[in-house]
């Protein structure tokens, strides 16, 4: 059993949601990474998504764009990623999922690149660009060693959500909005919605988890209330990075961490 | 290749894009096929081009630049006299006309050099539609004229500040744009580029180049042109000069930007240097580093300055139908400057880019031969990128 589905049938056995927690590896630097990565396992996180920065990141907003800018900057490279995820992979267990674009797993060739990231301790990929026309030579290098995580957005429809699933392993991750990642619109009647219709083809297959613009415990609770086995808090995160002195991000992080995973019990 | 089969000419192409956008594309692509070959879309679109635009546009054989080199007899395809200047306009009258079909209010682009952003105005406010523009940050300075033309147009202009601050930057924006506002907005995408149905659609609306180019030839010599050549950039203006000549006997030639040369790592040479990869939504030839970030590129020309290639080329390169080759920043000059006083007329630099490998052709070709240059568009707005060049060369 993958690292992921062992923790959302743990969580499940205590009744429990899953929070998930996204930062952009190196942003700024990075021992502020692993600070962060402590803190959120402090705050109780439950899968931490770690993004490793394209070049060209067309579903993201301005927080992880600049993120992703600066981490290139500063000269992330896929080998210096994969050394900062095995030092955590030292200190924890806990699910680590690699967020990225399409191209850079491409580039080094799919079965290549899920191979390296497994052995230095990630379980699942989310690639926003890859649709699931193109997907069967990811998803065939991926079979029994990671989970291939796929996104679905409000304007999916029933059929295309039922292809999306069977493609999908770890967790769906449903687009909360019509939006980049990180913009704040509140809570939308059409995402609850969402939630619900995606969810009649999920329950029993496999986890949901929402994401994009949730920043809030208030967001948290809503998406929860609404049928939603985990949510995702990502530009939230960097934007405290952002302003928090070094020394105190692990403190930090873990506080705001804890208060989101409280939101998740209802 | 006809109408390619999920969207993929080869391996290339296809759709790599955010759930979100998939239906806007679907819904895309449904319109496409039932307008494209609908009569009165034709007709509608066949008057905005003859009336509007100015086609048919002449093949127009330059005698002059032809006897200062001596070899073949050159024609040039003169898209530079279409309003607005520049092959543009062909697609975005299609693509807006379309969108006016499918109820669509909102009208977004992107532009490199301005002239789609300028092309997608104009159709725009003829069609009695809103458009946003965005373009990067620095094109916006290098070319500010055709900034104030958007807006004189009625339409606005977005400066892209993200990444290179170029067109592969304000792709990406509109993108995001669409992503936000998907349910009301059509994005007129100016290039062969993106996910499908773009590379198609864009090549059918610009296929009108290539047909006129093979009745022209026809009627002046009874015979296909011996050899075709078009710049490239995303490669609008190539593919819709190269497909209709495509199961001709016509030699195909698309002409990168060599920038510095493409050893100095400053070019926009897709083809010729760059290897396969995944970008705006297409699997298609880019230029990019070894952990496959995209790199930044350089070329005299904004509309040439793009690190991707429409996926087409990209089968036409691998299937050796279509030779790619490329002219640097100097040999450009030289051709602008070459056509310009031998034939009164002042080409866009892209375009130069054509006319600097027509005139290595012609040297090598028989005078009874000839070969067909794609002028996509006219030179007004480099004028000042030109004098900079030339100043600066000249105090060197």
């Amino acid at each position: 059993m993958s690292r992921i589905k062992e923790k959302f049938s743990e969580l499940d056995a205590k009744n429990q949601k899953a929070l998930i927690a996204y930062v952009m590896v190196g942003f700024p630097n990075k021992n502020a990474t692993i600070s962060v990565v402590r803190g959120l396992i402090k705050g109780g996180a439950d899968i931490i998504e770690l993004g490793f920065p394209f070049s060209d990141p067309l579903a993201d907003g301005p927080v992880i764009q600049n993120a992703s800018t600066v981490s290139l900057e500063k000269g992330a490279k896929i080998s210096k990623f994969f050394s900062i995820v095995k030092k955590i992979r030292e200190e924890t267990d806990i699910p680590l999922v690699l967020m990225t674009y399409t191209n850079i797993l491409y580039h080094r060739g799919y079965s290549k690149f899920i191979k390296d990231a497994k052995k230095a301790g990630i379980d699942g990929f989310i690639l926003p660009d890859m649709s699931i026309e193109e997907s069967k030579e990811y998803i065939q290098a991926a079979k029994g060693s990671a989970d291939t995580i796929f996104l679905v957005s409000p304007n999916t429809n029933k059929i295309r959500i039922s292809k999306i699933v069977k493609a999908s392993s770890g967790f769906l991750y449903l687009v909360a909005v019509y939006g980049t990642t990180g913009v704040k619109t509140g809570v939308q009647n059409y995402t609850l919605k969402a939630i619900k219709d995606v969810k009649k083809q999920t329950k029993g297959k496999i986890p949901l988890g929402v994401g994009f613009g949730v920043s809030t415990a208030e967001d948290v609770k809503k998406y929860i209330k609404a049928g939603a086995d985990a949510v995702i808090v990502g530009s939230a995160f960097l934007k405290i990075i952002e302003k928090t002195p070094q020394a105190k991000l692990e403190t930090v992080i873990a506080r705001f961490t804890k208060n989101l995973k409280n939101s998740t019990h209802l | 290749m006809k109408y390619p089969k999920n969207g993929r000419f080869g391996e290339f192409g296809g759709k790599y894009i955010p759930e979100t956008l998939v239906p806007a594309v679907e819904e895309l692509e449904e319109n496409y096929l039932k307008f494209k070959d609908d009569k009165n879309f034709k007709k509608e679109l066949n008057y905005y081009l003859t009336q509007y635009a100015g086609r048919p546009t002449p093949l127009y054989y330059a005698k002059n630049l032809s006897d200062s080199i001596g070899g073949a007899k050159i024609y040039l395809k003169r898209e530079d006299l279409l309003h607005g200047g520049a092959h543009k306009i062909n697609n975005t009258l299609g693509q807006a006309l379309l969108a006016k079909k499918m109820n669509k209010k909102r009208i977004i682009a992107e532009t490199g050099a301005g002239q789609h952003g300028v092309a997608t105005a104009m159709a725009c406010a003829v069609l009695g539609m809103n458009a946003e523009v965005y373009m990067g940050y620095k094109d916006t300075v290098r070319q500010k004229l055709n900034v104030f033309r958007m807006n004189l147009l009625g339409s606005k202009v977005h400066p892209v500040q993200s990444g290179s601050k170029t067109l592969k930057d304000a792709i990406n924006e509109a993108i995001r744009d669409w992503i936000t506002n998907i349910e009301t907005t059509y994005y007129l995408l100016g290039s062969a580029v993106g996910p499908h149905p773009y590379p198609v659609m864009v090549r059918d609306f610009q296929s009108v180049i290539g047909e006129e180019i093979k009745k022209q030839m026809k009627k002046i010599n009874n015979k296909t042109p011996d050899t075709v050549i078009a710049c490239v950039g995303g490669g609008s203006n190539a593919i819709g000069t190269f497909y209709p000549l495509v199961d001709t006997n016509a030699e195909i030639i698309g002409v990168e930007a060599a920038g510095h040369g493409l050893k100095s790592k400053r070019h926009s040479a897709t083809l010729s240097a760059g290897s396969k990869g995944v970008l705006h939504g297409m699997m298609t030839y880019l230029l990019q580093d070894s952990e496959g970030q995209i790199t930044e590129t350089h070329s005299i020309s904004a509309g040439l300055d793009y690190p991707g290639v429409g996926p087409e080329h990209s089968y036409l390169k691998d299937t050796k139908r279509v030779k790619y080759h490329s002219a640097t920043d100097n040999e450009v000059i030289d051709a602008f400057l070459l056509l310009t006083r031998t034939e009164g007329i002042i080409p866009a630099l892209e375009s130069a880019h054509a006319i600097a490998e027509a005139v290595k052709v012609a040297r090598k070709s028989k005078k009874s031969e000839s070969v067909v240059v794609t002028l996509s568009g006219r030179g007004d707005k480099d004028v000042e990128e030109v004098q900079n060049y030339l100043n600066r060369h000249v105090k060197n």
